[in-house]
């Protein structure tokens, strides 16, 4: 019960971060994307389940609020969540490279899947401009990001973790 | 062993179910936005309190932060803001005397009521879309102040965009620098048509599309102001968009395009101001609505079929006259 609400006020505190001061910290008009950071990390310690839920309600709540299309982030952070999952098995605890390395992948197929879906179905073809302007900014501010970001996270897993062994054995 | 197996298969499923909802959201939201509109009307009315605390929190902390620049900066640019305020004087009061050309000719045209008695209400920009590819933004103001979707929004003299949703106590703004936007527009000296589109390409120039700009005449030049339409479906004529800053010939030779420069600092727009008043659009017919896709998208095929078109004619002469009296450069 602690982590879900653990879980849904970050949640809500990443999105409202996200839309709100991620504003003021932008450089060259591109935001990192800590939704991303949020979901991937929990999938990297929790596993698939965790991931898959943590980005399907963050994915759906970003699109309630900003987008006109709803579902499409929500599918898309659910998948990345999920996939991050598999990665579990080789999670140790003070290594920050398989974050960053997951961190990174992620944003780069998150960008270019909301690059195919919203800007080259309307026949913008120019992949690599976008890429070099939009999605590899975003993906290495969200790296630098991450670094800072990660430690906390894991701080956050690491006390839930604590308190949730101290009542039921965790099944996962 | 077998446990794990269910708890995979568990995964999987919920992994399915959650999928399937997803593109069934999808596909609604593209049929039908109107049946997830509760929804957002609901959570809207939560967080935007929330955003706005965190956005106070955030223009403190960088207020805080400006308290320390030095005094060097802020002496250079006092030194350039004093040069600054000598130019616009002198601006000014060329700017009074031709203000009072101009109440005399619209007096003459009987245009006195044109753009300036608009009913506007300001409001604050509280959040911005959480990622890199859209320009939406949400303002603290909303249907209880009498905002309504389709509202022009307007800030520092420019146009800024159009209200797309609204909440209680929020809407939803989408810039004209939005990739998605389209506004039909015209030259203010030869009120020649055409439409100013918003490209994310654009964004380090700060600049926007301009496309399809019938100038049979060679009329227009660089410098121009371009102003939004009369004939657009969905904004006030007259309202300033921006300056072209670069013209090309299109491959077709009919059409030209180009760049303008917007007159709104979009990155640092936090204030603006919501006109009360929509445009009057009466469609000729059911299809021309239905033809009508994106939010923003104003075809002006469609919109000159329409009877709000009539009123061409009471602008018309005035246009015509100001491009007489224009010096050609």
């Amino acid at each position: 019960m602690k982590r879900k609400i653990t879980m849904a006020v970050l949640i809500l505190l990443f999105l409202l971060l996200q839309s709100t001061l991620c504003q003021k910290i932008a450089v060259a008009s591109i935001k990192p994307n800590l939704l991303i950071i949020l979901i991937v990390s929990f999938g990297l310690m929790r596993g698939r389940r965790s991931g898959m839920l943590i980005g399907f309600f963050c994915g759906l709540f970003a699109d309630i609020f900003f987008e006109s299309i709803m579902g499409f982030n929500a599918i898309i952070y659910m998948w990345v969540g999920y996939l991050s999952g598999y990665f579990y098995r080789i999670f140790y605890d003070d290594d920050i490279k398989t974050p960053l390395f997951l961190i990174s992948i992620s944003d780069l197929a998150y960008g270019i899947i909301h690059y195919c879906f919203r800007f080259l179905l309307r026949g913008r073809i120019q992949f690599f401009g976008y890429l070099g302007r939009i999605i590899l900014p975003e993906v290495f501010y969200t790296l630098i990001v991450t670094i800072i970001c990660y430690r906390i996270l894991y701080m956050i897993n690491q006390k839930l973790s604590l308190s949730d062994n101290r009542g039921v054995d965790s099944l996962v | 062993m077998k446990k794990k197996m269910n708890e995979q298969l568990k995964n999987k499923y919920i992994l399915a179910t959650l999928s399937a909802l997803c593109v069934l959201l999808i596909v609604v939201s593209f049929l039908d936005s109107s049946v997830i509109a509760p929804v957002k009307q609901v959570s809207g009315f939560l967080i935007t309190p929330v955003q706005k605390g965190i956005n106070g929190f955030g223009s403190w902390l960088s207020g805080l932060t400006d308290n320390f620049e030095d005094a060097q900066t802020l002496r250079a640019e006092n030194e350039e803001l004093q040069a600054k305020v000598d130019s616009l004087t002198e601006e000014n009061s060329q700017l009074v005397q031709d203000r009072e050309e101009l109440r005399r000719l619209r007096t003459l045209y009987e245009l006195d009521e044109q753009y300036d008695e608009y009913e506007k209400v300001g409001a604050r920009v509280i959040a911005k879309e959480p990622g890199n590819w859209f320009q939406l933004f949400t303002i603290d103001k909303g249907s209880q102040d009498g905002i309504e979707p389709d509202m022009n929004v307007i800030s520092g003299g420019g146009l800024v965009g159009i209200v797309t949703e609204t909440g209680p106590n929020w809407s939803t703004v989408r810039a004209i620098i939005d990739d998605n936007s389209n506004v039909s527009a015209m030259i203010s000296t030869t009120s020649d048509q055409c439409i100013i589109a918003g490209d994310l390409r654009l964004i380090d120039e700060g600049s926007l599309n301009l496309i399809q700009l019938t100038d049979v005449d060679n009329k227009v030049h660089v410098g121009d102001k371009v102003v939004t339409s009369y004939i657009s479906e969905k904004f006030l004529p007259g309202i300033l968009v921006g300056y072209i800053n670069e013209l090309n010939n299109d491959a077709n030779n009919l059409t030209k395009s180009g760049y303008i420069t917007p007159v709104v600092d979009f990155r640092h727009v936090q204030e603006v101001l919501v006109i009360l008043e929509k445009k009057v659009y009466v469609p000729s017919d059911s299809k021309s609505v239905q033809s009508q896709t994106d939010s923003t998208s104003a075809n002006p095929a469609d919109a000159g079929t329409t009877s709000g078109a009539d009123e061409d004619t009471g602008i018309e002469p005035l246009n015509d006259e100001n491009t007489g009296a224009e010096p050609e450069g």
